[in-house]
């Protein structure tokens, strides 16, 4: 798996040599790349029909079914592949929602001065105080318990989030005479944005979308837990682990699977995370 | 038409601080005029006042007229067309006004684009000419390069060659070789006269050391504390100041030079 690392990245100290590639950063790709193979296999092929009841009953790892089977004598192996795709789609969802709402938002917000400013700003705080859980039971009634409203949810609440954050970053780069430099000589305000703003913050922008992904990852567990999710056999592993909560002494593979695959993938993207704020970072790749 | 008419301009911070009080000064096509004043004086914001580039918190007040058209109050739409055009700007401090994730190159590239229209090659081409008229040895490798990886001197070269790749009618220096080495002091103030003088630009030459200002230019307004306290030729400041405060800059001068003189003789 390659690791989304953009254009203005490549390291200007010495343009030839390669990135350093830290092991927190190969480890974080290897963590999450096994649940990305999983829900990409998961799209083309499953061992069982999700909803292929013919097993036994809370059957024990091995035997034909490499995790066992639920209550239902459906393939846990198959809800544990299709729960990797929910987790990638809930995180991609979720950030990609966080990150066109949030830095647009936050752009706009950093142009904004005197009480606009202030207002905006205010705004921005009480969004982030309102609970996700509060807002995803808003949408879910106004909607349904489906994982697109729980992506809504989660997107939304994270785009207040990369909002303030994206505000207070181009507030920095606004102050830097660079930006008066090209002001000077006529750059437009889009200009200056998609040529010296965007370039200048995407490096701390990343590390924080790749956060925000561990987090709605996080979020869309909890919320299918509580039920505000699909229900097996295409649960998350949140959904997976409600349902597996009641057998867990008798058959706690149904739990320890999907919890594991959580921690898997959340430790992963928290590690990739690290790694790109080592390389990515300009202040410490100047210093290089 | 003056280029540069200044009136009664005055920039006040949202606390009620007067940082420019009531200047008046005006600059025709093709003329310089140095500003000189001890730092803090109101140099720079004098500067950027005439752009409408004040920092947020700042107010300016009075009237800048650029090439006929009123900048103070203006839209940011109206001073975008009006920058770069008719006025643009060299700074002090060449590292930070180049953006640091920038190729050297794409950072003159940009404001050529926008006035020649060119692409591609042709473009390419504009920019190695543009670095070249700034006597940057190896142009093509310097445009490839980032601000971080050339020197001081280069760095404040490559800021002029941004400036001058506008055809500004005014050019604004603000302390251009402040930040220098002095030993490439002298080459710099020798490049930006010949450019200046070769495309007939008015220019504003701004200073803290009127030794520095009197190569460039003969007329010079004394700032102190936001006001003006003097005008005229840098002749009659040195024999004829008026002012103990002007008189104390001709002293500091003199020190400075008689100092260096001592240095290069030794
Ligand atoms: N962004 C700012 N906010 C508040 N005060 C400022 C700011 N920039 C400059 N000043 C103040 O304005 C005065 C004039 O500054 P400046 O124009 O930079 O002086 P000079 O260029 O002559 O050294 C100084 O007293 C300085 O402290
Ligand atoms: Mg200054």
């Amino acid at each position: 798996m390659t690791t989304p690392v953009p254009a203005v990245t490549e390291l200007p100290g010495k343009p030839r040599s390669r990135p350093r590639r830290s092991a927190t950063l190969v480890t974080g790709c290897v963590l999450t790349g096994l649940v990305a193979l999983l829900a990409l296999i998961s799209v083309v092929w499953l061992p069982y029909e999700p909803d292929d009841t013919s097993g036994t009953r809370l059957a024990p790892p091995g035997d034909g079914h490499l995790l066992g089977t639920d209550k239902l004598g459906r393939d846990l192996f198959t809800q544990v592949m299709n729960g990797s795709r929910i987790a990638w789609e809930a995180g991609l969802g979720s950030v990609a929602i966080a990150a066109v709402l949030g830095i647009t938002l936050g752009v706009l917000a950093a142009y904004a001065q005197g009480w606009l400013d202030d207002t905006v700003s205010a705004l921005l705080d009480i969004l982030i105080a309102f609970p996700t859980l509060l807002l995803a039971m808003l949408i879910v009634a106004a909607r349904d318990a489906t994982l697109g409203s729980a992506i809504l949810a989660i997107g939304l609440a994270q785009s207040a989030v990369v909002a303030r954050l994206t505000r207070i970053l181009v507030k920095r780069v606004l102050a830097q005479d660079y930006i008066t430099a090209a002001r000077t000589s006529g750059t437009s305000r889009p200009r200056i944005v998609a040529a010296h703003i965007l370039p200048n913050i995407w490096p701390t922008l990343v590390v924080n979308l790749a956060l925000q992904f561990g987090l709605a990852v996080l979020a869309e567990a909890g919320l299918s837990y509580l039920g505000l999710g699909a229900p097996p056999p295409n649960a998350s592993w949140g959904g997976m682990l409600q349902q597996a909560q009641a057998t867990f002494t008798t058959a706690p593979a149904g739990a320890i699977a999907p919890g594991v695959l959580l921690v898997v993938l959340v430790v992963g993207v928290n590690l990739i995370a690290d790694g790109l704020r080592d390389t990515l970072d300009p202040a410490r790749r100047r210093s290089a | 038409m003056t280029l540069l008419d200044v009136r009664g301009l005055t920039v006040t911070t949202d606390e009620d601080r007067t940082l420019v009080d009531d200047l008046t000064f005006a600059v025709g096509a093709g003329e310089r005029l140095g500003l000189i004043g001890e730092s803090g004086s109101g140099k720079s914001l004098t500067s950027l006042a005439v752009l409408g580039l004040l920092p947020p918190g700042m107010t300016a007040t009075g009237s800048v007229r650029l090439a006929g058209t009123e900048v103070v109050g203006a839209r940011e739409k109206a001073l975008t067309e009006l920058r770069g055009r008719r006025a643009s700007v060299v700074f002090q401090e060449p590292l930070t006004a180049l953006d640091p994730l920038m190729r050297v190159g794409r950072q003159i590239a940009e404001p050529l684009r926008r006035r020649t229209g060119l692409k591609g090659d042709a473009l390419h081409k504009a920019v190695a000419d543009a670095l070249d008229q700034v006597r940057l040895p190896d142009p093509r490798r310097i445009a490839r390069a980032f601000p971080h990886e050339i020197s001081g001197g280069q760095r404040q070269r490559v800021a002029l060659a941004m400036a001058l790749a506008c055809e500004p009618e005014l050019l604004i220096a603000d302390e251009p070789t402040t930040a220098l080495d002095v030993t490439v002091q002298a080459d710099m103030l020798d490049l930006l006269d010949s450019l200046v003088r070769e495309r007939s630009m008015a220019l504003l030459f701004v200073s803290h050391d009127l030794a520095v200002v009197s190569r460039i230019t003969d007329s010079v307004l004394v700032l102190r504390h936001g006001r003006a306290v003097e005008t005229g030729t840098v002749e009659d400041l040195v024999h004829r100041p008026r002012e103990p405060y002007t008189a104390a800059l001709v002293e500091s001068a003199r020190k400075l030079e008689s100092a260096l003189d001592v240095g290069a003789g030794g």
